[in-house]
């Protein structure tokens, strides 16, 4: 009894201490970054007028809709294929990574390193790395999101199959299976949720950053965006914006949906 | 002849642990053998060192009149497919069915290709099928195995292994997940094949009344090393003392042997 209220105690303390450096980190970085709550906040209403102001759509907007939707699925297409492609390479790249097909721990190791390179430089210096070599082009687009998601893709699978293959595989190599059947048998159906589940979440974030980097790389709808906004020509660029947001909303719908008939 | 056979068989994982110290045993065609012993002791290593999921350290094992510890890639994958293995997490492909999953016993015995589309012929499935109907299965032939309750999915685990129509099979801990009266069920069934197809049986136990019962002999490992081996008569409350390095009323179940 004595030592269940002792825990306690200890905890109560840890609770307050977790709490004080959370409100201490806070204030800490909102006086170094001089960024202030309260004017941030008062800064929200001009902000919402202005946007009200500015972006709504007027008529010359609305004639470049055409445009803009064509511009917007080359941009959705770029982000799908360079998913699945990234995500098959993954796939094959995690069987040499993963503990459960006990391939060869040096190669293992190998694996991972080169996933966490590629995933930790984000893709907006990928693609200002290769426009070096590639120019202002859709392929330095297409190469710098294929590298971080291929980079982050490979992790997840190789977590995903440790964590939901060895065991089936254990088996499956007791009965006398080979590599290639153990995969196609054991590891492809057990894992096929959570992989399908993590290349939907990749399309998402990649219609998102592809955005970024289409700005950069003059093309798709971020180089669209760029332009009117440049033109200050808000209104087009209000609308973007707009269907940019019903774009990924209807994404993360049909993806929500593919999850739940695949469980 | 020994089915299998042990000769000083030692394990050391990762330079230091030893989980395996000088092991010896040989096992008869047809026997029915229980290892006990407590957490940690070897068990599950000595079951995956026979067909060699796990490399051992030093000695020699034997299955069959064949050395399986010098074979090369394909030998090994022949001895795997005459010995069945059963597990205490089931280990069966969740999301497929209870068909494909006893099925999958028959992949070592496949060609690449067939294997892996998962192509197999009429009479397999029927043999399949028939195993099943052996195990009080039919009824869940198509349901996929994450709908089916712990018993019935260690049913399939024994269905697996029967389609591989093995000479031996390993058991670790195939009842240590499971109620008392599903616990009956395996163990029936388990001495069941064992004397209708003579198939050896090895298996790991957490409950020694459970494997005095079922055997007719048992291994006793502690620390890596066997300290008894002998029929059940044998086992005496001072030797299972030794084996759980216990002292009197230290167990949760005194145990009845003979004194
Ligand atoms: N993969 C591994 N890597 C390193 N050490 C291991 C590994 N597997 C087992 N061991 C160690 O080897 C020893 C024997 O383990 P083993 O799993 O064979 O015991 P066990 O008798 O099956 O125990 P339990 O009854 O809990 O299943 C333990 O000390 C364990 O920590
Ligand atoms: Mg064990």
């Amino acid at each position: 009894m004595k030592k269940k209220e002792n825990i306690l105690a200890v905890r109560k303390v840890t609770y307050a201490v977790v709490a004080a450096v959370i409100a201490l980190i806070y204030f800490g970085a909102a006086y170094i970054t001089e960024f202030k709550m309260s004017e941030g906040i008062a800064a929200f209403p001009g902000a919402f007028l202005w946007i009200a102001e500015n972006l709504m759509p007027d008529e010359q907007a609305i004639s470049r809709i055409p445009k803009i939707l064509s511009k917007l699925l080359e941009t959705t297409l770029l982000s799908v294929a360079v998913t699945v492609f990234a995500a098959v390479c993954a796939f094959l790249f995690s069987l040499l990574g993963t503990r459960t097909t006990k391939i060869n721990p040096i190669i293992g190791k190998a694996v991972r390193i080169v996933a966490a390179f590629f995933r930790n430089v984000p893709d907006v210096v990928w693609a200002m790395l290769l426009m070096f070599s590639f120019g202002q082009n859709i392929l330095t687009g297409f190469l710098a999101l294929f590298f971080t998601t291929f980079g982050l893709l490979t992790r997840a699978f190789i977590e995903t199959i440790d964590e939901v293959s060895s065991s089936c595989v254990e088996a499956l190599n007791a009965t006398g299976a080979n590599f290639i059947q153990c995969v196609f048998q054991g590891i492809i159906p057990s894992s096929l949720t959570g992989i399908v589940s993590w290349v939907l979440y990749m399309i998402e974030t990649n219609i998102r950053s592809s955005t970024l980097i289409g700005m950069l790389t003059a093309t798709g709808i971020g180089y669209l965006f760029d332009m009117y906004y440049k033109m200050l020509q808000f209104p087009s660029a209000g609308l973007i914006v707009l269907f940019m947001v019903i774009l990924v909303i209807v994404i993360e719908g049909i993806s929500n949906k593919i999850r739940r008939v695949i469980m | 002849m020994a089915i299998l056979k042990f000769e000083n068989v030692s394990k050391v994982y990762d330079n230091t642990t030893k989980a395996l110290n000088d092991i010896s045993f040989s096992l008869e065609e047809g026997e029915f053998v229980s290892i006990i012993g407590p957490s940690g002791a070897g068990k599950s290593t000595i079951l995956r060192c026979c067909n060699r999921l796990i490399d051992i350290t030093e000695g020699k094992i034997w299955f069959d009149g064949k050395d399986v510890t010098a074979m090369n890639k394909k030998e090994l994958r022949a001895v795997r497919t005459k010995t069945g293995m059963i597990f205490q997490h089931y280990n069966l492909v969740e999301r497929l069915s209870v068909m494909e999953n006893v099925l999958h016993g028959k992949l070592g015995q496949k060609s690449t290709l067939a294997g892996m589309a998962g192509i197999y012929s009429e009479e397999e499935k029927l043999e399949a099928f028939n195993i099943l109907r052996g195990l009080d299965l039919a009824d869940q032939t198509y349901k996929r195995c994450d709908e089916l309750s712990g018993g019935q999915k260690q049913r399939v685990g024994i269905a697996r292994a029967i389609m591989q129509q093995p000479k031996l099979i390993l058991c670790d801990e195939p009842i240590a997940s499971l109620d008392p009266k599903s616990s009956k069920v395996i163990m029936d069934h388990l001495s069941n094949i064992n004397k209708r197809d003579n198939i050896t049986c090895l298996v790991n136990l957490h409950q020694v009344d459970v494997a005095m019962k079922y055997s007719k002999r048992i291994i006793g490992v502690t620390g890596g090393r066997i300290v008894f081996d002998g029929p059940p008569e044998k086992l005496d409350i001072k030797t299972v003392h030794k084996i759980y390095q216990s002292n009197d009323s230290d167990l949760i179940t005194d145990v009845k042997v003979g004194a």
